[in-house]
């Protein structure tokens, strides 16, 4: 069996900075299988990942560079990004 | 097909408006707005703005807020370029530009764009003070009000 493609999770701004990584590859286990699900996982993973993921409600996802909700699937070799509400402009 | 960019490097306001209406005789008007650097935040005196973005998902999303404005009115023409990196009182953030055969159609443009923008395009901004502290700017109410205005539900999710 080969090995399935990972997730490419990204950080920005105050997440970024929680989690001390810009970017990580991942392999999540086969039942993440949407956002919903991907958000606990990583808040599993360490202490730093757990801070960053503690003010849910105001953490935003996209899934391929789309802004994604919670029921959105996550497949092997997508692009997840996790950040605050946008404060551009 | 809107112009776009995304740089950390000045933009030139005039060199901008002289692109939009190059060979064009069609235009009747053309809305500006142009976002610059504060001096002040909450009643304190600011040193710096640094914007951060999402590379390749920025060009992404202000492109779709242009067609976007290109759809809902008749535009000749827009102009949208977005400063990242740190910014000094004073210097220009963001440059818009919509052309039109009439005001009306191009003043609209113009704000819709500019308040999209700010709900939609993948920026985030961390203010640092004249003491050195710094702070991430958290989203404003009034304008996730002004970008919902525009009819349409704002992007994102409350993930708790």
């Amino acid at each position: 069996m080969t090995e399935t493609a990972p997730l490419t999770i990204r950080y920005f701004a105050w997440l970024r900075e929680r989690v001390g990584l810009a970017e990580e590859q991942l392999r999540p286990p086969a039942e993440i299988t949407t956002v919903a699900t991907l958000i606990p996982w990583l808040a599993g993973r360490d202490a730093a990942h757990a801070h960053a993921f503690a003010a849910r409600a105001t953490i935003r996802c996209a899934v391929n560079q789309e802004f994604a909700t919670p029921q959105d699937r996550v497949s092997p070799g997508d692009e997840i990004a996790f950040f605050p509400p946008v404060t551009g402009g | 097909m809107a112009r776009v960019a995304v740089q950390a490097d000045p933009f030139d306001p005039g060199a901008e408006l002289a692109r939009l209406l190059a060979g064009r005789t069609d235009i009747g008007g053309i809305g500006c707005f142009i976002g610059t650097v504060r001096d002040t935040a909450e009643g304190r005196r600011l040193a710096a703005l640094t914007l951060e973005h999402y590379p390749g998902m920025t060009e992404r999303a202000i492109a779709a807020i242009a067609a976007e404005a290109e759809r809902r009115w008749d535009l000749a023409g827009c102009t949208v370029i977005h400063r990242f990196g740190r910014l000094t009182p004073g210097a220009p953030i963001v440059l818009v530009l919509a052309a039109a055969a009439h005001r009306a159609p191009a003043l609209a443009a113009t704000s819709f764009l500019i308040d999209w923008l700010k709900t939609r395009a993948p920026f985030w901004k961390q203010e640092e003070w004249e003491d050195g502290a710094t702070a991430w700017v958290a989203a404003k109410e009034a304008d996730d009000a002004a970008a919902a205005s525009w009819d349409q539900t704002s992007p994102g999710f409350t993930a708790g």
